[in-house]
Order: C-alpha cells, then sequence, then structure tokens
C-alpha cells in the first residue's frame, strides 16, 4: 500500500507557515547554506540523479532541463518561475505558494545558483491576489535576511528575484508564450527551436520551470537524490501532489509517491460522495485524456499513465460521479480552449471555435448523425498542427470522452444531456436537497 | 471652431508626476523596459478602474511604445477592462468541475438577483459580474474570486448575502485572503507591484489543502528518513 509523504506541505498546519521564521524552525534554508559550499555543476548533476521531472505537466527531467544551457553563451542566463498554474483542475502551486512561499524561494535561489543565473522571475498569475501578496512578503523576509540580494549569506553569490503579476491568459502557462508575456507582449507561443535554454527570455538562454519542481529541489539537496529515488517508481522518482476534486467526500491535495493509485487516493479522501459511483475522471487537468471507472488501478506515474492512453500532466484528478453528463463536461472544456486559445494558429483558433458549435447542440439534444464524426473530424485536424499543447490538449477530452461514452453523444440527437442527466444532481448541496425532499 | 479636449485630470498635473514615479519605479525592476507593460496597465487599471485611451497612451509614453502596440497588449489579457467594472468584480467559476459542483446554478442566480448579464455592473457602480475559468481552487469548488480574492465552498445563497453585503457598503471577508475585501482599484494596485501590507492577513491554508496532511499525521505516514536512504545507498556502492 502507498502512504502519504508530506515534504513541501508538512508546514502547512503552522498558522505562520508562510513566515521566514516559521520556514527555518522546520528546517528551511539549510539546503541553501549546502548548495552554497557546492559547485554549481554538482547540483545540477544531484537533481538530474535523483530523477526529478517537471511537475508542470509534461514531466521533462528537470536536471537535463538546466544541462541544456549552452556554456559558451556570454549574455546574462534567467531564471523563471512558471507560476501560472490555470489548467482546468490544477489547483497545488496555489496552495503551496499561499502556504509555504519560502520553499519556492530557496528552491529559487539554489536553482539559479546551480544554472550561474543572477536574475530570476515568478511569473503568478494575476487572479491570485493574496497568493501574490504572499509571495512578495517571502521576498522582502528573504532580503532581509540577507538570502537574496548580494553576496547571499557570504558566498559571493548574487541574485535577484522579481515577482510578476499576470493579467489573465491561460495561454500563459505555455512556458514560450510566458516569456512572450513576460517580455511585455501579447503571450503567444513561439515556434520551437529554439528552445529556450538557447534562447528564451530576451534571447537570452533561460530556463522555465513549474513552482512545485522549483520547491522540490531543496528537499532534493538537504536529503540527497538516492532520498528522493527510494519514493515513486524507477522513471517516475518522488513525490508530488495529487490534488482531488469533485464528487469526492474529502476533497484536497494528498502529497504521495508518483505510482499512487486512484483507488489508494480515493480510500484516503472518503471515497465517491455517499450514494454515488465513479464515472469519469482526469489524471491530469482537462487536456488530458479522461479515464474511467476501469482505471482505477493504474499506477499515476508518467509511464503507466501514457501507456493506458493517457498523461499524468499535473496529477489533477477531477472526480466525476453518476450523475454528470459527460458532454456537458466536453462542452465546458472545449469553451474554455475556444476562449483561451491564442488565434495564433487557425487549427487551434477555428477548430475550438466549431467544436463549441457542435457540441452545444449535442448537449441540447439537438446533435445531427455526423456529428460524432465532425468532432473526429477536426480533433484529427488540430492534434499536432499548432505551435503548442493548447490546441493538443483541446481533443484529449473529446476523442477520449467519445471513445468511452459515444452512446451520450448519440444520444444528443435527440434528448437534451440535462434531461438525461438533470443537472441539479451533480451540486454540492444535491444531496442535501435530497434529504429534504423526502 | 471648437475647443480642444479637457485633459484627463488623472494623467496630467500632479495625478501624472505621482504615476510617472510610480511608473519609473515598476520599469526599473527590469533588465528591458518594456517588460514593465503588463504592471503599468494595472497601474492605470488602478486609477481609472479600468484601462481607458488615456491609460494606454500613459502606458506608451513611459515605454516609448505606440498606442496601437499598447492597445494590442491591453486587449489580449481578460484582467484588463476596457470599460468600467464595479468597485467589487465577481467571478463566478464556471469551468466544468465548479459549473457541475454548483458554479452554473451560482452564476443564474447572481445574474437574475443583479439584474445584470455577464460583463454587466450593477446601476449603483458596486457589483460587476463575469463568468470566469478556472482559478486553481478546485478543491474548495464551487468557487467565486471577488476582486481576484478566494471565496470558497460557495451556494447560490451565500453569495447573494455577499453581494448584498457589499451594496449595504459591510465588510466582507475572503475565505482565503485578508480580513477585508479591498477595492477593485486597490487590488489592481497590489497587482501593479506595490503592497498593501495585507500579506500575513488571512489563514495560511484552506481546509481541502490540508486534508492530505493531516491524514498522514493521523495515520503516522511520512517520508522516508534520509539517514535510512543514505545507509541502504552505502550498501548499494559496497556491494
Amino acid at each position: 500500500m502507498t502512504t502519504l509523504t508530506p515534504v513541501l506541505s508538512r508546514n502547512w498546519d503552522r498558522p505562520d507557515s508562510y513566515t521566514l521564521d516559521a520556514y527555518r524552525e522546520n528546517g528551511g534554508y539549510e539546503a541553501l547554506r549546502k548548495a552554497l559550499t557546492m559547485e554549481p555543476d554538482a547540483i545540477v548533476e544531484m537533481v538530474k540523479a535523483s530523477g526529478l521531472r517537471g511537475r508542470g505537466g509534461a514531466g521533462f527531467p528537470t536536471g537535463m532541463k538546466w544541462g541544456f544551457l549552452p556554456k559558451d553563451n556570454p549574455k546574462p542566463r534567467y531564471l523563471v518561475v512558471n507560476a501560472d498554474e490555470s489548467e482546468p483542475g490544477t489547483c497545488k502551486d496555489i496552495p503551496l505558494m499561499m502556504a509555504n512561499p519560502h520553499a519556492l524561494i530557496e528552491g529559487v535561489i539554489i536553482s539559479a545558483y546551480a544554472i550561474n543565473s543572477h536574475q530570476a522571475f515568478i511569473y503568478v498569475r494575476g487572479e491570485v491576489l493574496h497568493v501574490i501578496r504572499r509571495l512578495r512578503h517571502a521576498v522582502a523576509e528573504a532580503y532581509e535576511a540577507g538570502l537574496l540580494g548580494k553576496d547571499i549569506l557570504g558566498s559571493g553569490f548574487d541574485l535577484d528575484v522579481v515577482v510578476h503579476a499576470g493579467a489573465g491568459a491561460y495561454i500563459c502557462g505555455e512556458e514560450t508564450a510566458l516569456l512572450d508575456s513576460l517580455e511585455g507582449y501579447r503571450g503567444q507561443p513561439r515556434l520551437k527551436p529554439p528552445f529556450p535554454a538557447v534562447a528564451g527570455l530576451y534571447a537570452s538562454p533561460t530556463v522555465v520551470n513549474n513552482v512545485e519542481s522549483i520547491a522540490t529541489v531543496p528537499s532534493i539537496v538537504a536529503n540527497g537524490a538516492e532520498w528522493f529515488k527510494s519514493m515513486g517508481t524507477e522513471k517516475s522518482a518522488g513525490f508530488g501532489f495529487f490534488s482531488l476534486s469533485g464528487h469526492v467526500k474529502r476533497p484536497g491535495q494528498y502529497e504521495a509517491p508518483l505510482g499512487v493509485t486512484l483507488r489508494e487516493l480515493l480510500e484516503m479522501a472518503g471515497g465517491i460522495r455517499d450514494g454515488h459511483r465513479l464515472k469519469f475522471w482526469t489524471p491530469g487537468g482537462s487536456s488530458t485524456p479522461i479515464f474511467t471507472e476501469e482505471h482505477i488501478d493504474i499506477p499515476l506515474d508518467f509511464e503507466s499513465v501514457g501507456g493506458a492512453g493517457s498523461m499524468l500532466g499535473t496529477r489533477a484528478l477531477q472526480i466525476f460521479d453518476e450523475t454528470t453528463s459527460v458532454v456537458r463536461v466536453v462542452r465546458g472544456w472545449i469553451e474554455f480552449y475556444a476562449h483561451e486559445s491564442c488565434g495564433k494558429c487557425t487549427p487551434c483558433r477555428e477548430g475550438n471555435y466549431w467544436m463549441v458549435q457542435v457540441l452545444r447542440r449535442i448537449e441540447a439534444g439537438k446533435g445531427t448523425q455526423e456529428d460524432i464524426d465532425t468532432l473526429l473530424d477536426i480533433c484529427d485536424n488540430l492534434l499536432g498542427r499548432s505551435f503548442c499543447a493548447l490546441g493538443d490538449g483541446a481533443t484529449s477530452s473529446v476523442t477520449s470522452a467519445i471513445k468511452y461514452f459515444r452512446e451520450e453523444f448519440i444520444a444528443g440527437t435527440h434528448t437534451p444531456a440535462w434531461e438525461l442527466f438533470p443537472y441539479q444532481r451533480t451540486t454540492r448541496w444535491a444531496n442535501e436537497s435530497v434529504e429534504e425532499d423526502a | 471652431m471648437s475647443t480642444p479636449p479637457k485633459p484627463n485630470p488623472i494623467f496630467s498635473g500632479e495625478n501624472r508626476a505621482r504615476l510617472e514615479l510610480d511608473a519609473k519605479e515598476i520599469i526599473s525592476r527590469y533588465p528591458k523596459a518594456r517588460s514593465a507593460l503588463l504592471p503599468l496597465l494595472h497601474l492605470v487599471q488602478s486609477e481609472e478602474g479600468y484601462v481607458s485611451n488615456d491609460g494606454i497612451a500613459f502606458c506608451a509614453e513611459q515605454l516609448g511604445l505606440t498606442t496601437a502596440e499598447v492597445t494590442a497588449v491591453a486587449t489580449f489579457y481578460t484582467m484588463y477592462k476596457r470599460r468600467p467594472v464595479g468597485e467589487y468584480h465577481v467571478g463566478v467559476c464556471t469551468n466544468p468541475l465548479c459549473a457541475v459542483m454548483g458554479g452554473d446554478e451560482i452564476y443564474s442566480a447572481l445574474k437574475e438577483h443583479l439584474g445584470v448579464e455577464n460583463d454587466g455592473v450593477t446601476e449603483d457602480g458596486k457589483i460587476s459580474l463575469e463568468h470566469v475559468e478556472c482559478n486553481a481552487a478546485c478543491d474548495f469548488a464551487p468557487v467565486v474570486m471577488i476582486n481576484w480574492e478566494f471565496f470558497d465552498n460557495q451556494t447560490p445563497e451565500s453569495m447573494k448575502k455577499i453581494v448584498d453585503d457589499l451594496r449595504l457598503g459591510k465588510d466582507v471577508k475572503p475565505t482565503r485572503g485578508p480580513n477585508r475585501l479591498c477595492t477593485w482599484k486597490q487590488a489592481s494596485r497590489v497587482l501593479a507591484g506595490f503592497d498593501d501590507g495585507r500579506a500575513t492577513e488571512g489563514p495560511q491554508a484552506g481546509e481541502p489543502s490540508l486534508a492530505g496532511l493531516r491524514l498522514a499525521k493521523e495515520r503516522g505516514w511520512q517520508a522516508p528518513d534520509p539517514a535510512d536512504t543514505a545507509a541502504a545507498a552505502d550498501e548499494e556502492g559496497t556491494k
């Protein structure tokens, strides 16, 4: 049986957990002291050896990403933290930065030292005011304590950190769109290559990492690569947040080794709400193909989830029970992608727009016999045909929902989804009103 | 002959001088000035409550850009409003997870209660309403954001009461945020990078954020002891 392994969340139950004092009382910034005695390359090697893979969805090995920075480029190097958490279902970085911002700041300092960068940015989505306050407060505390600025802890290493608030655009979570946004432009993805490691922020060598990836680095430096690898699976090492939401009794953040199963997590979360059963779920946000009850024992690691036809993504487990219309949910997700498409690539901009029209019609029970084929055809023309993963991600829910629940789309040719699945039955308070009625 | 239009008092005289100092401070944070454009747009929004053409011209002048270049950016991001919004801007999450958990009901109840459509403002200018996309608080669904502060686990009834209280001028406290909601303009100023000194108010975490930690403590679960893994690695090395 897999058990929980709270590392980043281990001090969150302290009311003052976000302060420098509280963080230090739990061993905070000791990893930084150790790191500053190490050669920068040795830290890169250590992170490589730990097997840490990016926690922002793609799962690219973090140490390898750092290793791609060209040795001979004289331009300044930048570290950019992607704190633009907005993949539907994903809700781990925001509570992490609210409760424990110093874990991120310590990770930023160690990572910047490892890649020889003297300027870091934390690009945080704008719609989370209190998280922005907490981050800025933590940065200010760190400057005051000599943990940021010139000659950090007497090491001779200098680093400045800027907390930069975005302005509302899902696409800025895509790393090259984020860089354009940080440069003061519309956030639109760039064609790769060149990758940010070669030409990133201001065309300088840049590392872009997710909040959770960077916040995990201090624990690896403090406890060693072997410690990190002792959790998780061979190719998906370590721990991560599994964020349960939806029709479960105790939704929330569960920090566990990669490879934990939904069955285990559901047991921890008290199961599906009373009187109901699991219908479908996302393993890693709305851009990952949905799973059903049959996937409940799949180890939630990169390889196993990929092997079963989906992606681990951000471990955003959105759980829907049998009261939920899959057509309604997919229509909502595609409205999201249509709204958030930056418009640069025609297949994504137009494909999502037209899928919304078709899905609204199916939801209303006015679909046609050809609509399923039309949807699959649009997905076929979308997948792999845009600059970034937003377009690809949009197709995931459509194709997987048709694969597992084709009959609901067929029913959309004659019956509205809200008649088949009365919408008031899905709400958080639905169970209460049923009891009242009885 | 027509008289020339009166200059916008917000972007002229003493107020302009003050804003130019703010702008300088923002620009000084970045290696390249243009990176300051997003915070500058938050800054002009904090003065007028929205991004007007005068606000765009102000940003353009600070950065040596054309107004077309700034307009292209201002219209790309949903947090910049091109028309005045309410003193309290209410964003109901209707992305599917929240929608299914009750966000759709909350949104339609508020539309009816306030008598406004999407992006509409109440006649007293107090409340504006929009449906927003996922705000990274799914374990607190259904979620509503007011001036970008979290209002977790809402119902149609709880939200109707909150907007009523706001219209009556009562203090309202976010679920995870400062002790009192600030106005839209004040929030925009924080986004521009000027602190309001309220970071230490409010809880460190909500209950769902602690669900896993509490269970781990209850069951005595923790991450492995580094001493054990170091010993195992040594053994491995000597084999």
